[in-house]
């Protein structure tokens, strides 16, 4: 009982990242972030890999810690 | 040493270090130790996603259309988060159904229909050889540049014999690699341990190289990746190539090809294969759901600076998609270049490898296996193992496959860009996801509306995206594709229904979807399953439910010689000793054989034939009602109906024990509270015969005694009158408490200054406690002390707790010292004793009725004539405290050692 409650717990969790992930891919967002520097190229690509970056580790640690995590 | 001979050796001998790595795969997992046991070696395997049109393709793409490339990458990750909703799912349903491919999956989701499945497996080879092309293209393309630097890679391949062309001989050896590691096993539904081991270390192959020539590129090059930028920026002409506008249909292309990667990565044939059908364990799902986007991360972190740098520099203004060569060309290295024709190669073969025999499998047994089971010639010679004709047929597939990848090569790759094949094939691949993800989901899609919906959706593919890309290579006329089919603008293949405006991606992809999930929605509403299909779709839809595993589906009867006899011909007199292996008896062959067996069999023949098949083979031996279906359909029902029962009536018993603990404690309470009113009748009494005794027998001796002398009967009748003031005094103060615990208590609560009223009980019991030989010291250190309070009541309080000092305090110097002190918002009046002070756990007991404290020398205490308490005071104290929204507590006395009892009142509002 406890652990698929704990299961449920870390699917909900998961399905808000993907919910996240969408959002941050998709155009409103990702037309905020492209803008030109001061020196002239857009900041887009830099955005698009922090997020990316960002998303992983989160799901990582959703994946791998959910033992400890209450 | 870019000479051809070196190439060659080192790219041959590349593909033979693949065979070892094969090799040893399969020995150690016939040993029992495999390889790819592990969620790293699974994500890695996942990896063949990047192809050489990742390796070569995704630097051009960049140059050309921004961060575009990136979308194609961002889709399979958004996948990948899914996974352990989505992918355990498919990977669940493969496994207990023996699932061999993508085709098998979606014929035996729809009632095991060899028509679907041939439907599948025919798009996915018409829509997936060029993608296999391109891949030899790369390879033909990388080795040119490699071989002719700096002179142009101009080469025309139909003006070339085809053994000249290198690819044509790679063809060759990944022909032969996937016939010796890609069909070891007939069935395909086992893993290829050697094959899975192979790729995953072309994954890591073809990650090293690309690291590397980025490394090179941004750090030996330039001076790191800001002197790379600032170069950039400087440039006009690239000042913008790194925004949305570069993107191809800009926010909308942008959507489009990111839902396009997300639904290819599921549905692309080789993709499957390595996600579902190699998987190994459930749980590797968990690890790969980060480690693959890691990995994509990795792969795609210099492909910007690539391709910037690309452009910067002079390198015989070459083809965006080979600047990955071209770059450490230009700086004049030669082993950079080698590794990097080496990780291009590593890429393109993995991608090979995987989706041929993904492609064979289908090939054998969706479209050729239904038709040689429909031949009658076939059918009667019995006699004959068919084993090795299904491997035979699988070979002979995988070598027309490749066959027909390189003709596509020669034929029409010249006119095509790396990425745009890529993305056509992606969109052919797509059409699968409807007819897969909603069966999943959806008990209700029927095999009817997921055929209509695939077809329709294929043929806007090929309108849109297919046909448009022949005329582009010169095959048909261009002018359709300009003014539309017969002069009808709304037809344009690019601009359908006069949609423009949109990268030709997006738009075919969303009239092709819209095309076909309607139809499948549309079509299903409106047509019946037959029952096979029912009993499927509820096994695929519930797949994740625990109970439905060991169902056993199987009533027809046949003989156990005659199964026998059908898997032997099939599958080979081994793997028929296997399969039967635990049924070892010394039983008939004209035994009935039991419905356990049956299933076994009908999952044996899935595995290497395909679920549509081995339907029809199970079917030929089987008599009567093979599957009782009816029975199956209600035995899903009541599981899934009795699992909701279940939940309910856990639920309720849950709330039932919780009440039952409630009322157990409610009892309890009750119990306690009726001997507390027992002991407190017993205590009441007690404490009221005492005096009632004296004063009888003073009266009594008052009465009789007629001759007494004067002083005596006076004392005798001030005792009387002592002891009936006690009693009142008693019977006042159980009064109280009997008003305090009922709330009928009357309180006349005002503002006043409790500096004051404390003055004033210490004048009043000053008399008595020095009579009494008490020292009484008083301290306070506020000058007044606004409360809400009774006066009467409080002073009652104060005079009490200076009382019970008095008579705790030590016997030889009795000290008592009350202050007044303010804390926070709150005065506190404390009153403590030089006595032997509470014990810790009998501090809350001090408050209830009756109790006293028993004194070491009980005796002493009335010798100096000082009286035992009631045992009401304190609690009638705390009772009046507490009505006035103060507390009253014990704690230890901070100066004179003893107890100390502490009074604490709010502070009255200004």
């Amino acid at each position: 009982m406890n652990e698929s409650r704990r299961e449920a717990r870390t699917h909900a969790r998961l399905i808000a990242l993907i919910c996240l992930a969408v959002l941050f891919f998709s155009p409103p967002l990702v037309l905020i972030f492209d803008r030109p520097a001061e020196r002239g190229l857009s900041w887009l690509p830099l955005y698009l890999f922090a997020i990316w970056l960002m998303v992983i580790g989160l799901a990582a640690w959703l994946m791998e810690h959910r033992q400890e995590d209450s | 040493m870019r000479t051809d001979p070196v190439v060659l050796t080192v790219a041959f001998g590349y593909l033979a270090l693949l065979f070892v790595i094969a090799a040893w795969g399969d020995r150690r997992a016939e040993q029992g130790r495999s390889v790819i046991g592990s969620p790293t070696v699974y994500a890695l395997s996942i990896a063949v996603y990047c192809t050489a049109w990742t390796f070569y393709g995704s630097v051009g793409r960049a140059a050309e259309s921004g961060p575009s490339f990136l979308v194609i990458y961002l889709g399979p990750t958004l996948a990948m988060l899914m996974a352990p909703f989505m992918i355990r799912k498919m990977v669940r349903i493969a496994s207990t159904q023996r699932i061999t491919s993508i085709a098998d999956f979606i014929s035996a989701r729809y009632g095991k229909s060899s028509s679907l499945g041939a439907l599948v497996a025919l798009i996915a080879l018409i829509g997936i050889t060029p993608y296999i092309a391109l891949q030899l293209k790369a390879i033909t393309l990388s080795h040119a540049v490699l071989v002719n630097y700096p002179d142009a890679a101009e080469f025309r391949l139909a003006d070339e014999s085809f053994w000249v062309d290198k690819s044509f001989w790679v063809a060759l050896v990944l022909a032969v690699f996937i016939i010796l590691f890609g069909t070891r096993h007939l069935d395909a539904s086992e893993r290829h341990e050697g094959m899975v081991a192979a790729i995953a270390f072309e994954s890591l192959v073809k990650l090293v190289a690309f690291l590397t020539v980025g490394v090179f590129v941004v750090f030996v090059m330039f001076n790191g990746p800001f002197d790379l930028f600032s170069q950039v920026a400087e440039s006009p002409r690239l000042v913008g190539a790194l925004g949305l506008d570069a993107v191809p249909g800009g926010a909308t292309g942008w959507v489009g090809t990111l839902v396009l990667a997300f639904l290819a990565f599921l549905t692309l044939p080789r993709q499957f294969q390595v996600l579902v059908v190699e998987n190994v364990d459930e749980r590797h799902l968990k690890r790969a759901s980060w480690l693959f986007p890691l990995y994509l991360v990795a792969i795609n972190l210099f492909v910007i600076p690539i391709a910037m740098a690309g452009m910067l520099l002079p390198v015989g203004n070459s083809d965006p998609d080979s600047f990955v060569l071209t770059l450490p060309l230009s700086a004049g290295l030669e082993g950079i270049p080698l590794l990097v024709f080496i990780g291009g190669l590593s890429a393109a073969t993995g991608m090979v490898i995987v989706e041929t025999i993904a492609l064979s499998t289908m090939v054998s047994n969706q479209l050729v296996m239904p038709l040689l089971l429909r031949s009658k010639r076939l059918q009667l010679s019995s006699q004959g193992e068919l084993a090795g004709w299904l491997l035979g047929i699988r070979r002979v597939a995988i070598v027309l496959i490749l066959l027909l990848g390189y003709l596509y090569h020669a034929l029409i790759g010249d006119s095509y860009s790396l990425v745009t094949i890529g993305l056509v094939s992606f969109a052919a691949a797509a059409q699968f996801a409807p007819a897969l993800l909603i069966g999943m989901y959806w008990r209700g899609a029927t095999r009817v509306g997921a055929s209509l919906g695939l077809i329709a959706g294929f043929f806007i593919w090929v309108y849109t995206l297919l046909l448009p890309g022949f005329a582009q290579s010169g095959w048909l006329t261009p002018a359709f594709v300009e003014q539309g089919l017969w002069g009808m603008a709304w037809l344009r293949p690019y601009a359908l229904f006069g949609l423009e405006g949109w990268d030709i991606y997006s738009h075919s992809l969303l009239w092709s979807l819209l095309a076909n999930v309607g139809i499948l929605v549309g079509v299903s509403l409106f047509t019946r399953q037959s029952p096979l299909e029912q009993t499927q779709a509820a096994l695929f839809t519930n797949a994740m439910n625990p109970e439905l595993q060991h169902t056993s589906l199987w009533r027809g009867q046949t003989t156990r010689g005659e199964l026998q006899s059908l898997l032997s011909r099939y599958l080979g007199a081994n793997a028929t000793a296997r399969i039967l292996a635990d049924q070892k008896s010394n039983r008939d062959n004209s035994d009935p054989a039991p419905p356990a067996m049956i299933a076994r069999a009908e999952q044996a023949l899935s595995g290497a034939l395909g679920s549509a098949s081995a339907r029809v083979l199970i079917n030929s031996v089987v008599r009567g009602e093979a599957l009782d279906l009816e029975s199956i359909l209600s035995i899903l029902d009541t599981t899934s109906q009795t699992l909701e029962y279940n939940r309910r009536l856990e639920q309720k018993s849950n709330e039932l024990a919780k009440i039952g603990e409630e009322l157990r404690a409610a009892n309890e309470r009750l119990r306690e509270l009726d001997r507390l009113k027992d002991e407190f009748v017993a205590m009441v009494s007690h404490e009221l015969r005492t005096p009632l005794t004296s004063i009888r027998a003073f009266a009594e001796i008052l009465r009789d005694g007629k001759d007494l002398p004067e002083d005596k009967r006076i004392h005798f009748l001030e005792v009387v009158v002592l002891e009936s003031q006690r009693l009142s005094r008693l019977i006042e103060e159980i009064l109280d408490l009997a008003r305090l615990e009922s709330g009928r208590l009357t309180l006349t609560p005002q503002k006043l200054d409790l500096v004051a009223l404390t003055q004033h009980s210490v004048d009043a019991v000053h008399r008595l406690q020095e009579d009494r030989g008490v020292t009484l010291q008083v301290d306070i250190d506020v000058d007044e002390a606004p409360v809400i309070g009774d006066p009467d009541r409080l002073e009652q309080v104060i005079i009490n707790l200076l009382d019970n000092a008095g008579k705790f305090a030590d016997d030889d110097d009795p000290r008592v010292r009350l202050y007044l002190t303010q804390h926070k918002q709150h005065y506190r009046l404390s009153v403590e004793d030089n006595g032997p002070g509470i014990a810790p756990v009998e501090r809350e007991r001090v408050f209830e009725k009756f109790h006293q404290i028993k004194r070491l020398s009980s005796s002493a205490g009335k010798a100096k004539g000082r009286p035992r308490g009631s045992g009401l005071g304190l609690p009638i104290s705390r009772g009046i405290v507490a009505h006035l929204g103060g507390r009253l507590w014990v704690e230890d006395a901070p100066q004179l050692q003893g107890a100390c009892l502490i009074m604490e009142l709010p502070q009255a509002p200004e």
